[in-house]
């Protein structure tokens, strides 16, 4: 990529890019964490998830020759996980954040382990959509060139935060997620509520997954994920439970992440790794910020094990 | 929604064995349609069992059910609201982070799967004009007053199509002043034949202004029924208590005006449990051998208070002094300067409940010895003997010392942590909420214990959530009201209806 035509304007417009391709598989993890958290459990294990979502789309893709397949497979695949921990966690005495390590560790080897074949072969790519189609700077249309899934994303992201306010089921998941008493007055059965929302969050970071390998980087490797499954998680507690927010944070962090490679671009030889932390240092930076030793967190669902 | 109707319920020998332990012997209680009847005992008499029965969370080991008399099963909570029988708990129900409207509508039987929220207002708007009560609908329930979520939990009820209600020590959390506009409001409810209530209490002043009939379990077994108008109050405790002892209250020790201060509290401010508001508290002083009662409704900042003077919270900024001296509840400082504390919930705030009797008695005294000398080795025969003493003392009954603490009963938890605090020299005593959940004898027992602290010279904070116990028992009465020290009067010129406004907040 030739920097030096628009000059230092290069660094803006590659975050902007990058924010919208980073932050997706951010944004459908978030967003399902935010289903999950807000039914009243924490699920750590999406990054196992996640990890294992990017190889089962990649896999399926390349038997397949289907990028959608290898989609609704990761899907699948996040459900079942998530099932599976929703599961466990009904019985007496069974640590939800304890399970979630637990199964993001489980993801990540089983991936790794039915992932060796799938290194070599190429998989075909989602489809992205182009939006720059108006400028003639290579960099404005490289920028805009949106995936489909980030639209999903943004309007999924819309639907959830319409949802959990007009919809029988958004209302149930709140009230499971804030009282287990009241829930049970109701005549609801909090588990079953909790299974659905856990499994549900799942396929949403499947998906995720599947994005990480279809679309980007665009390859099945072991190193795919580097944490982004835990951030998202983190990023939920910063978004305070809101679809809405889980998508601006999720941009956010997505900017943080472009920032070395916007810099490496326009030509910064020294030092730029140090950007390369930047998502992980935002993260710490946050978590400091939003957090106090004398106060709960607004917002928080009230049967949340670390809130409680 | 139908027209509602009254329906009158009855319950015919109705037992329930939990194991070996008879909670419920045969007790046959009549409440007609439209009547307002209470159900009065202590803690375990059985009332609770009664009313779970009743509404299909327990299934009585013999007995049987008329509504409107005829015979019922009632198998589950959903065959009794199908009757039109409903609870309101003493604990709330409802959703804190929804709204009124959006508690109202998920709790309704069929909810459509995409809610029409202009329609639902529609409906709620043209509903809550038959309500007697008046209510915003569209705030989170968290931040409503407790007043107003009781009446919400009643409005709830009633929106399901509930014409007989149990309510639960409906009270508890209300001030004097909400205590009878709710009750007053479901009475006239009850009067017009709407509805029909069974009301659990244990404050006769209550049940002599609202109720027609009257229920009394003690035991497990019913022990008094009839009409309110036939009943005093004298006749009402002697069927709830029977014949065991009550401890009697110490005369009060005339008070010194001109005793030396022991704790002052200057210009104090901390945050909030939220961490949005704080608490400030201008100048509070507590001379030796008088009690300060501090009232409020809970939420108020006294839970607050409290942690800032037992150290579990830090302060922003202020002063406490204990005998003139900083104060910072260490360890030391409160060795040196004879600081005891009574928190809330003791099991909970001032008991490892898992460690024994003995251990928990001595957490004061384990490591000094007979001369407040620091001991390198701790002596486990010193530790039983200390603690087999102040059991014997304070009448704690345990099965062992060595039993785990979490075993005893509350009031039996509470007896020893006043033991264990109320031994050996008292200059400062903090309390909270010590009667909290007890029954009759235990109460009057751990009163009467505190006002012989008073009396021996301790300087009292007492902190209730219980009006009656602060005007038994202090001296002097502060309102708490969103964080600050608002009212403040002399016992003699001390009078509920006042207090109670303070505590609403209403000046």
């Amino acid at each position: 990529m030739d920097a030096t035509e628009i000059g230092l304007w290069g660094v803006p417009l590659a975050i902007l890019g990058g924010a919208i391709r980073v932050s997706t598989p951010f944004i459908f993890v978030s967003l399902g964490e935010a289903i999950t958290e807000r039914s009243g459990r924490i699920n750590l294990g999406l990054e196992g998830t996640l990890v294992f979502g990017a190889m089962t789309a990649y896999g399926v893709a390349v038997m397949t020759n289907s990028p959608w397949l290898g989609l609704l497979a990761a899907a699948l695949a996040g459900l079942c996980f998530g099932l599976f921990h929703g599961w466990i966690c009904k019985f007496r005495g069974v640590n939800d954040i304890a399970i979630g390590i637990a199964l993001m560790l489980f993801g990540s080897g089983l991936a790794f382990f039915f992932g060796k074949p799938f290194i070599k072969p190429k998989a075909p790519n989602l489809p992205a959509i182009s939006f720059g189609g108006w400028s003639d700077i290579p960099q404005v249309q490289a920028a805009l060139d949106v995936n489909v899934l980030f639209l999903i994303g943004a309007v999924l992201s819309v639907i959830l935060w319409w949802a959990f306010r007009n919809t029988r089921a958004g209302l149930i998941v709140r009230v499971v997620g804030d009282s287990s008493d009241a829930a049970r007055a109701m005549g609801l059965n909090p588990d079953t509520v909790r299974l659905l929302a856990t499994g549900v969050g799942g396929a949403l970071a499947g998906i995720g997954g599947a994005y990480l390998s279809l679309y980007y980087p665009g390859s099945w490797t072991e190193r795919i994920s580097s944490g982004q499954g835990l951030m998202a998680v983190a990023l939920v507690i910063f978004a305070r439970w809101n679809p809405l927010g889980c998508f601006a944070a999720a941009l956010l962090f997505g900017g943080a992440g472009a920032l070395g490679p916007a810099l490496q671009s326009v030509g910064v030889t020294q030092g730029y790794y140090l950007f390369y932390a930047a998502p992980y240092i935002l993260t710490l930076i946050i978590m400091i910020a939003t957090s106090s030793p004398t106060r709960s967190l607004a917002g928080a669902p009230g049967e949340l094990s670390i809130t409680k | 929604m139908s027209e509602r109707k009254a329906v009158g319920v009855e319950t015919i020998g109705m037992t329930m064995r939990f194991g070996g332990f008879t909670a419920l012997d045969a007790v046959s209680v009549k409440v007609p349609a439209g009547s307002f009847h209470a159900l009065l005992g202590e803690n375990g008499a059985g009332k609770s069992t009664l009313v779970k029965c009743m509404m299909g969370f327990y299934h009585p080991t013999s007995g049987d059910m008329l509504v409107d008399g005829r015979e019922v099963k009632i198998a589950s909570p959903k065959d009794a609201s199908a009757l039109g029988l409903g609870m309101v708990y003493q604990h709330f129900t409802l959703v804190p982070s929804l709204t009124g409207a959006e508690n109202l509508v998920i709790s309704r039987e069929k909810v459509p799967g995409i809610i029409d929220w202009r329609k639902e207002r529609g409906d709620l708007g043209v509903f809550m004009e038959r309500m007697p009560f008046k209510l915003p609908l569209d705030v989170k329930v968290a931040e409503l007053a407790a007043g107003e979520k009781q009446k919400l939990e009643i409005i709830k009820q009633l929106y399901l199509g509930r014409s007989f209600l149990v309510l639960d020590e409906p009270t508890s959390v209300l001030t004097p002043g909400e205590a009878q506009e709710v009750l007053g409001l479901v009475r006239d409810m009850t009067k017009a034949g709407d509805l029909t209530v069974l009301m659990i209490s244990h404050k006769f002043h209550e049940v002599t202004a609202f109720a027609d009939d009257v229920s009394v379990l003690r035991k497990g077994k019913l022990t008094g029924t009839g009409r309110v108008a036939d009943l005093d109050h004298k006749a009402m405790a002697a069927m709830m208590i029977g014949d065991q002892p009550i401890a009697a209250l110490d005369s009060r020790a005339a008070p010194k005006p001109d005793a030396e201060i022991v704790l002052k509290v200057k210009s104090l401010k901390a945050p909030d449990r939220t961490g949005l508001k704080s608490i400030r508290i201008e100048d509070l002083g507590v001379r030796s051998g008088e009690i300060v009662g501090i009232a409020g409704i809970s939420g108020n900042g006294q839970k607050e208070f409290l942690e800032v003077l037992a150290g579990q919270r830090p302060r922003d900024a202020g002063e406490v002094l204990v005998r003139g001296s900083a104060y910072a509840a260490t360890r030391a400082e409160a060795r040196a300067l004879h600081v005891r504390l009574i928190p809330e919930e003791p099991l909970k705030n001032a008991c490892a409940p898992k460690m024994t009797v003995a251990e928990n008695i001595s957490f004061r005294t384990f490591d000094i010895d007979g001369n407040g000398r620091p001991i390198s080795w701790i002596s486990a025969g010193a530790i039983r003997a200390f603690s087999a003493r102040l059991v014997e003392q304070f009448k704690v009954k345990t099965a062992s010392l060595s039993s785990p603490i979490a075993s005893l009963s509350g009031g039996n938890v509470q007896r020893a942590v006043l033991a264990r605090e109320l031994t050996g020299e008292v200059d400062l005593l903090i309390v909270s909420n010590p009667c909290f959940g007890l029954d009759f004898s235990a109460v009057a027992e751990i009163r009467a214990r505190i006002m012989k602290a008073r009396n021996a010279g301790a300087a009292v904070l007492l902190m209730s959530e219980d009006l009656d116990e602060l005007l038994e028992l202090s001296d002097r009465i502060f309102v708490m009201s969103d964080g600050a020290l608002v009212y403040e009067t002399p016992i003699a010129q001390a009078s509920v209806q006042t207090i109670g406004e303070h505590m609403a907040g209403h000046h």
